[in-house]
């Protein structure tokens, strides 16, 4: 009985960790020897899209407009994960589900931490149960998103030494991209008057924005969309906006916008559009690309806030 | 005391919206709960509750956050899921609980395969956990509707509903009003679970029935006053929920459900009828 058993766990063995393994390889010798990478979420498998360009192959685990919060992995990112050459993920604590993720798919990918380098911010005051623990939102400053170029730079010609030319010149233009993109967003803020810069928003994801460019964001919950707002948490936002007179409430694509509604119609301030934090959006939302969602919600900041 | 008990209502309107809403809540709620627990279908609740759930998910994966396909997904898959099992039940040799276990295990999964052919990761916990901190007019409308509703319907079955309660084998024999009563308090049941999903959620909306009609159970043998005092209680753990969620900053909905909780185990140790205090130290009264 013992043995028969021990005979299925090698078989099972097998076919999960080795079959891949020994496919791996072979497939690797084929014509086109494109390098296999997964990238947690949509923004992060933008910027390796960007640098990787025709030489990488980007399967990305959470998609468009999904919250990587939250996310449960299904066993098709498992094996998409235990097939991949280099795994990408953003850190500090973002993808809490990512640990067990890599280990249930025995994948030996490295795994490429795009933060590296970042000073973290720590999420300041509010709620106490958030001391201590690094807002992962990195990319919402222009400066930070090119720290994660040049890791996903670094890591892929580590990985791929062959096209270190083609991932070179890929970053550089990215970044020059990345650079007038920085120029425009301090440029519109610029323009709005300092004490008209307070927003609401439903999550707080925007603390690397307000750092980088001056403008002050205020949410009805902690940082991670997991925990749910309290009457008390919801009275303080009410009373805060009332006292420092926030010009504009946003919603989100991810959390729930009835709670950010009913703050609005409560205390008057103007409802601006819909921000973008954790995700890309698909071609209905316009913002496909980093570039993209970066412009957009600065043209909503500017119009709400000016305006 | 005014600002513990009073201000946090005045000063801001969630809060008057979410106390309107609880007290709506309650009022349909409360005589649903005690007439499911004294038909001994406690449980029934909970499992209309998973059989409303992907309804609601389908209705938010086809048109977004929208009140209206929301309410009618939940309200279609809780109907279906109500007159198979009544039907079943009451035509086979198939039980009433076993009925309606096979239907709504059926409505959950089929929910669950829809959604995820569908492959969205939006974060549907969210949205199928109501905030009773967000009601908007629409939805203030819709379960004050629904509580209308309910009271109204419930005051023209509620004859054959308590001799149903009592003595179904009676019923069954002087008339066929029976059959059709049951099938309307299901349907109620369904209604008001939707009420509270928007409110709380779908697994704490069956908290609001369930725990006031436990508690009413233990200070009244009179059906007409059980259901005054879990309706009482109801909404009283509304308003207290509240006032602790405001005071405290735990979260809402949570807080409802305890406080409805802690005056269960208050009723279960001191209730007048059937404590366990009374029962360990019977009155005097009683003796002489």
């Amino acid at each position: 009985m013992l043995t028969r058993r021990r005979a299925m766990l090698a078989t099972a063995f097998t076919t999960l960790f080795v079959v891949p393994l020994v496919a791996g390889p072979a497939r690797a010798q084929q014509s086109q020897p494109r390098l296999r990478t997964i990238a947690t979420f949509s923004i992060l498998g933008d910027f390796v899209k960007n640098v990787g360009g025709d030489r990488v192959e980007v399967g990305i685990l959470v998609g468009a407009n999904g919250n990587a919060h939250v996310y449960a992995p299904s066993p098709a990112d498992a094996k998409k994960v235990a097939e991949a050459n280099i795994v990408f993920v953003n850190g500090l604590g973002f993808e809490g589900w990512l640990e067990r993720l890599v280990k249930a798919s025995g994948t030996k990918a490295p795994i490429v931490v795009a933060t590296k380098g970042i000073k973290p911010r720590e999420r300041a005051g509010g709620h106490d149960h958030d001391h201590g623990r690094a807002d992962p939102h990195a990319w919402q400053s222009v400066a930070n998103a090119k720290v994660y170029v040049t890791n996903i730079r670094d890591a892929l010609i580590a990985a791929d030494p062959s096209g270190k030319a083609a991932y070179d010149a890929n970053a550089a233009a990215y970044l020059a991209k990345l650079d007038a993109l920085e120029r425009e967003v301090r440029d519109t803020i610029a323009r709005v008057p300092a004490d008209r810069r307070r927003v609401i928003t439903s999550h707080d994801s925007f603390g690397y924005f307000e750092g980088a460019y001056g403008v002050v964001f205020t949410a009805p919950q902690g940082v991670s969309t997991e925990a749910e707002a309290s009457a008390k948490d919801v009275a303080a936002i009410i009373t805060q906006i009332k006292k420092q007179k926030a010009a504009a409430v946003f919603l989100e694509n991810v959390t729930d916008p009835r709670l950010v509604k009913q703050i609005a119609s409560e205390t008057g301030a103007k409802i601006g559009g819909t921000l973008y934090s954790d995700a890309l959006t698909d071609d209905k939302g316009g913002a496909t690309t980093y570039i993209d969602l970066i412009r957009h919600n600065l043209k909503q900041l500017a119009g709400a806030l000016v305006g | 005391m005014h600002d513990l008990f009073i201000a946090p209502f005045t000063e801001f309107e969630f809060m008057r919206r979410a106390l309107a809403g609880a007290l709506a809540l309650a009022l349909g709620a409360g005589p649903i709960g005690v007439f499911l627990m004294l038909r001994r279908m406690s449980l029934v609740g909970d499992a209309m509750a998973h059989a409303i759930l992907p309804g609601a998910a389908i209705g938010f994966l086809l048109s977004g956050l929208n009140l209206f396909a929301m309410t009618a997904g939940g309200l279609i898959a809780g109907f279906v899921v109500a007159l198979l099992t009544g039907l079943v039940a009451r035509t086979t040799e198939l039980k009433e609980d076993a009925a309606l276990a096979t239907f709504y295990l059926l409505s959950l999964a089929l929910g669950v395969t829809i959604v995820s052919l569908k492959g969205t990761n939006i974060d549907l916990l969210h949205v199928l956990f109501g905030n009773v901190l967000a009601l908007d007019d629409q939805t203030l409308l819709l379960i004050a509707a629904n509580a209308t509703i309910t009271l109204i319907v419930l005051a023209l079955i509620y004859r054959p509903l308590v001799v149903e309660c009592v003595d179904p084998g009676f019923m069954r024999s002087v008339s066929r009003a029976g059959g059709l009563a049951h099938l309307a308090f299901l349907v109620l049941v369904v209604i008001n679970l939707v009420s509270g999903f928007h409110a709380l959620g779908t697994l704490l909306a069956v908290g609001t029935m369930m725990l006031p009609a436990a508690i009413g159970r233990f200070w009244a043998r009179d059906v007409t006053l059980m259901i005054a005092i879990a309706t009482a209680s109801g909404a009283l753990s509304g308003y207290a929920g509240l006032l602790l969620s405001f005071h405290t900053g735990v979260a809402s909905g949570p807080a409802i459900i305890l406080v409805a909780g802690a005056l269960y185990v208050m009723s279960l140790l001191f209730g007048r009828v059937g404590g366990l205090v009374r029962q360990l130290f019977p009155g005097r009264h009683l003796e002489a």
